[in-house]
């Protein structure tokens, strides 16, 4: 690693101060960061620690949505979520391992946008809202494609507040050596309708896909989805999977969360 | 340079830390307690978990500075004073749950934090807790019969795969 500097400032605004240093990077759990830093594919002068801020911590219910701070760890998600929002916390209790799920955070996976990673799929398909040091911001209007938000520079995710669908389920085809999912799908079914995310697959990053949220509907069944294909020449192709091997994944793991569901 | 105070196995534990600098190095480099092992460097292996506040971590994807004030349990803290190995450090032993030893100290440590949390584990609940440990001798059994011993529950019915 190149050398830098680490502060650790004890509240949102001090942090933001912090990050308008030159060079200056947000710092959440490291579980990204650290093998990026180690690799040397970013050269930061300053990291800003944001472990030490207590009030982007926390997992309640606010106005009938579960708030999530940014800086909570994935294993608190999982075991604060689970009455609440089970769907959700059954996908905390998924990511990495143990060890990782003590240090990562909901805020710096949303903040990396890795197209691989779990929850943006949670938050596009629950329709959440990503809170961050100045403004909210729809999850519709987050994700920017690969690695890429709506966040300006030195913006920090505060906060993710999610509606709570009647039924969710995630769907993850696991890669063993990383863990991340090679495809998975997110689906959420609300009142309003269902809306379904997958991960892993588009070049793009996390999307919505329309078609099936359309079939499932007029008719919510794994069977509504029969014929539903997606273009494999979009998607992500590497040694794990060809780019239509991804497309034909979104339709099995979007078929078996359905099931799930029920 | 940042100053670091923390309490490690119990005992009061300062140093001088560069902001890149690893938990896992300070401890092994530093504090010159060189059980924690690092394998891989990239967090996949395991070999370097401790335990910051009470939770597993990988010393090799944390900073020294962010552990600055915290409780840290190491491979060191396990055994008595007198080497009298723990219930979790014996059961490896008894079950032959280890051969270069090189995975050992992150292995006994993840299973310290999984009994911690769950002290009846099943066997599935095992694997799947050691998702983030590698060992690259023992396929695993031997190790998954340890924690399963160690939790007091009989493993006799194991049968090796």
């Amino acid at each position: 690693m190149y050398d830098f500097e680490i502060e650790r400032p004890g509240s949102v605004a001090d942090a933001v101060k912090a990050l308008g240093q030159e060079e200056a990077q947000a710092l959440s759990g490291g579980q990204t960061l650290i093998p990026t830093l180690k690799a040397r594919l970013a050269m930061p002068s300053v990291l800003v620690s944001l472990a030490g801020i207590d009030e982007m911590k926390g997992v309640e219910m606010r106005d009938g949505a579960l708030w999530i701070g940014g800086g909570t760890t994935h294993a608190t998600v999982m075991r604060e979520a689970a009455d609440a929002y089970p769907g959700l916390a059954s996908l905390a209790a998924r990511i990495g391992d143990p060890a990782v799920r003590n240090r990562g955070t909901i805020g710096g996976s949303l903040a990396n946008n890795d197209p691989s990673a779990c929850y943006p799929a949670a938050v596009l398909a629950s329709g959440a809202t990503v809170q961050t040091d100045r403004r909210e911001i729809a999850a519709d209007d987050y994700f920017d494609g690969m690695f890429a938000t709506a966040l300006e520079e030195g913006e920090i995710v505060t906060g993710v507040r999610f509606p709570i669908p009647q039924a969710a389920h995630y769907e993850k085809f696991i890669q063993p050596a990383s863990r991340f999912p090679l495809v998975a799908a997110f689906v959420a079914r609300f009142e309003g309708g269902v809306r379904v995310a997958i991960t892993g697959a588009s070049n793009d990053g996390v999307f919505r896909w329309s078609e099936a949220e359309a079939a499932l509907n007029d008719r919510f069944a794994a069977g509504a989805l029969d014929g539903l294909t997606l273009d494999g020449g979009d998607m992500i192709s590497d040694l794990h999977g060809s780019g239509a091997y991804r497309a034909h994944l979104c339709g099995v793991m979007t078929r078996r969360a359905v099931q799930a569901i029920g | 340079m940042t100053q670091v105070k923390m309490t490690v196995n119990g005992k009061a534990a300062s140093g001088e830390v560069e902001g890149r600098t690893l938990l896992v190095h300070f401890l092994r480099d530093d504090l010159e307690l060189t059980g924690t092992h690092v394998g891989c460097d990239t967090s996949q292996c395991g070999a370097c978990v401790v335990h910051v506040n009470g939770n597993a971590v990988k010393a090799c994807t944390m900073f020294a500075v962010e552990a600055d004030g915290a409780e840290v349990e190491t491979i060191e803290g396990q055994a008595a004073e007198d080497g009298t190995l723990n219930t979790i450090q014996q059961a490896f032993q008894d079950h032959h749950g280890l051969q270069c030893g090189f995975c050992t100290p992150g292995m006994v440590m993840s299973a310290a934090a999984l009994l911690k949390d769950n002290p009846k584990p099943s066997e599935a609940e095992v694997r799947h807790y050691l998702d983030g440990n590698i060992c690259r001798c023992t396929g695993y059994h031997n190790i998954v019969k340890a924690i399963m011993a160690a939790s007091g529950q009989d493993v006799s019915a194991l049968a090796a795969e």
